[in-house]
């Protein structure tokens, strides 16, 4: 479970978060759209905890422990190999040593780049550096998944296969957020939808029944008025 | 009255004091007899290095209070405390040697005090740079603090040095265990400097920290 | 406690593989050392000057210029990596981080240093079996001092202009009384002086690692959060 009360953040006279609250439970994906600058990444940071807020509080539970953050960093170093890489991070967040290589050489399989277990990260191509930073991000199981932007980079091909595994994640009783500036990219995926205009939710609501193009069109209101 | 105004009037009466300390050491003060008049420097020099010390200090005790309670007050007013302690570690800088090269006959020497005052003075620099390469605001803030703190804890380190080595520059003679070993009316005129330059520091501080929160306030520099 | 120094071992063995993989940084401080060494064999008259004058300045300029090249990259690797905001999420104390990172630039550098002070005895004949329990001593003494503040600086100035430029200058004050404390028991000891006329400065340099080591992994956070 995942919740946020009033939070607010101002970076110097920037309001990068306006009183944002909300819950989302495990099994629901959250897709906010907003344009850049909104306050989206600094929603996910803190979160995340990375950021602390000035007012407000954030609950994730489990804690850091139970995030796994993709963004459009793959937080993988490039002269050690996709292996290696899985390893170092199971071991930071905590996984038994005697788990870390059956679960790296799993989740490698599952994502379809087992073969690649071996090559240093620097030889990957951005398709599958994505999918190797999905491992990562998974390799300690995480409860709570944050995207932030992650479509970034990808190609028509990547973007729908990589939304093809994320709705997969999202099935597996997990609760997600996704933060994008673009409508279609993350609609299908979610079950719940919010626009960030300024730092505040101008709209937050289940999907319901509605199509992409109705979204859009209620996104490029929402963010016309705000 | 703007905190600025108040300064400059404060600054004003510190200057006309200081006029008063160049008077009284150079009209009413005897002349030293070892060293003759290069030692009315001496007047000049001891309290541009005290305040100059406590600048330091000062920023370092604001840098705490700012990690503490993040309040970007006392990151401003380190900031101003650090460009004023700079000035003053200038005149620091540039009176030893006009005073050493009579007394040493040497304009510079690799004395450690001497050494060390001039690494406090690359102190003050390194801090005004980092500022000055962050532009982040928030990220400015905590950095220099960071060195700030670290600064205020090398003073006495820097302080230590002094008494570890052979050093040509003349020992504490005012703040040592024993009693001051100089003739009341130098210490006299000594004190009496320390106090002018003490308010020269608050009268400089006051105004750069208000041209400060003058900047902040309309959003020009944030 | 464990996970602080088994995190902060995780981290710092990332590093030291990283680095002995593509030995890039080791290989040109180990040359730049030697260099330095054999411009300053040049740079003076031996029948003007005796070794043992200018020995100890000689080994300090070359040890402190070396560190200044292992500081610079220590959190620049993260930043290629751009894998800074992901140690940053792992639920991992920020002290681990920190004496993860000091623990790495100290291999890095004692790794030059050893490699320096082997050419230094080669190139200036200076005898060190005699002396060099006492040497090394005072060697990691200050060594650990000012690797703790550069660790700690480097840390800031990765994300300022000209970082190369701004390390040093931040540094050099806090580089100077460690470095003055070991330039001076050097001298003693290569003019073979007895070795309680070194315990002075080795007590200073033991205060100086003390505290520094201490206040840079407390003020570390505020380097890192936001």
């Amino acid at each position: 479970m995942l919740s946020a009360e009033c939070l607010t953040h101002a970076f110097g006279s920037v309001r990068a978060l306006d009183g944002i609250s909300f819950r989302l439970e495990p099994g629901r994906t959250l897709a906010v759209f907003g344009p850049n600058g909104a306050g989206k990444t600094t929603l996910l940071k803190v979160l995340a905890g990375l950021i602390r807020p000035q007012a407000g509080h954030a609950h994730v539970d489990g804690g850091r422990r139970a995030i796994g953050w993709i963004g459009h960093q793959s937080h993988l170093y490039a002269n050690l190999t996709v292996r290696e890489n899985l390893l170092f991070w199971a071991s930071l967040y905590g996984v038994p040593a005697a788990d870390r290589g059956p679960r790296a050489d799993e989740l490698l399989r599952r994502l379809g780049i087992g073969d690649r277990a071996a090559q240093p990260v620097a030889a990957l191509s951005r398709g599958l550096l994505q999918r190797a930073a999905i491992a990562r991000a998974l390799v300690h199981e995480p409860a709570v998944l944050l995207l932030d932007e992650p479509f970034t980079g990808l190609d028509l091909a990547a973007a729908g296969e990589f939304r093809r595994l994320l709705a997969e994640l999202a099935r597996g009783g997990r609760a997600v957020v996704i933060a994008t500036h673009n409508v279609e990219e993350g609609v299908e995926l979610a079950t719940e939808i919010a626009f960030q205009h300024r730092g505040r939710f101008v709209a937050l609501a289940a999907r319901g029944a509605r199509g992409p193009a109705e979204i859009a069109e209620a996104y490029r209101r929402a963010v016309a008025d705000g | 009255m703007s905190l600025v105004q108040r300064g400059r009037w404060v600054t004003l009466v510190g200057l006309a004091l200081l006029a008063g300390v160049y008077v009284r050491a150079l009209v009413f003060t005897p002349v030293e007899l070892h060293q003759g008049p290069a030692q009315k420097i001496f007047y000049v020099h001891v309290p541009a290095a005290w305040s100059a010390m406590l600048a330091m200090g000062l920023v370092g005790v604001a840098s705490i209070l700012y990690l503490l309670v993040k309040d970007a007050r006392y990151d401003r007013f380190a900031a101003a405390s650090a460009e004023v302690g700079t000035a003053f570690s200038l005149v620091m800088l540039t009176t030893g040697p006009i005073w050493a090269k009579p007394i040493w006959g040497t304009w510079w020497t690799w004395d450690a005090r001497l050494t060390l005052t001039l690494f406090l003075f690359f102190l003050f620099l390194g801090y005004l740079l980092l500022r000055g390469a962050v532009t982040d605001v928030g990220l400015r803030a905590r950095y220099s603090a960071v060195l700030g703190i670290c600064g205020l804890v090398l003073l006495p380190f820097i302080h230590l040095s002094v008494y570890l080595f052979r050093t040509l520059h003349p020992m504490p003679i005012v703040l040592k265990p024993s009693a001051p070993s100089l003739p009341g009316v130098m210490l006299a005129t000594l004190l009496f400097s320390v106090g002018v330059f003490t308010l020269l520091y608050v009268g400089f501080v006051m105004q750069r920290y208000g041209i400060g929160d003058r900047g902040e306030g309309g959003g020009t520099h944030a | 406690m464990a996970d602080l120094f088994r995190h902060a071992w995780a981290i710092a063995r990332k590093d030291l593989v990283l680095e002995f993989r593509t030995r890039t940084a080791i290989m040109s401080a180990a040359v730049f050392t030697a260099l330095v060494l054999v411009v300053f064999n040049f740079g003076r008259d031996p029948t003007a000057i005796p070794t043992l004058t200018i020995a100890p300045s000689i080994l300090w300029v070359t040890f402190s210029f070396a560190g200044m090249l292992a500081l610079n990259r220590a959190f620049q690797l993260e930043l290629e990596n751009s894998a800074l905001d992901g140690l940053l999420l792992a639920p991992i104390s920020r002290f681990s981080l920190y004496l993860g990172k000091l623990a790495a630039n100290l291999v890095f550098v004692a790794t030059v240093e050893t490699i320096g002070l082997l050419l230094f005895a080669l190139f200036f004949d200076v005898p060190l079996q005699r002396i060099v329990g006492p040497l090394v001593g005072v060697i990691a003494l200050a060594t650990v001092g000012f690797i703790a503040v550069g660790t700690l600086f480097s840390a800031m100035v990765i994300r300022t202009r000209f970082a190369e430029l701004m390390l040093p200058v931040l540094l050099l004050p806090f580089l100077i009384p460690p470095l003055v404390w070991a330039v001076q028991a050097t001298g003693q000891l290569f003019a073979a002086r007895p070795l309680s006329e070194v315990a002075g400065a080795l007590k200073l340099l033991a205060a100086y690692d003390i505290v520094f080591v201490t206040l840079a992994t407390l003020l570390f956070p505020a380097t890192v959060d936001q």
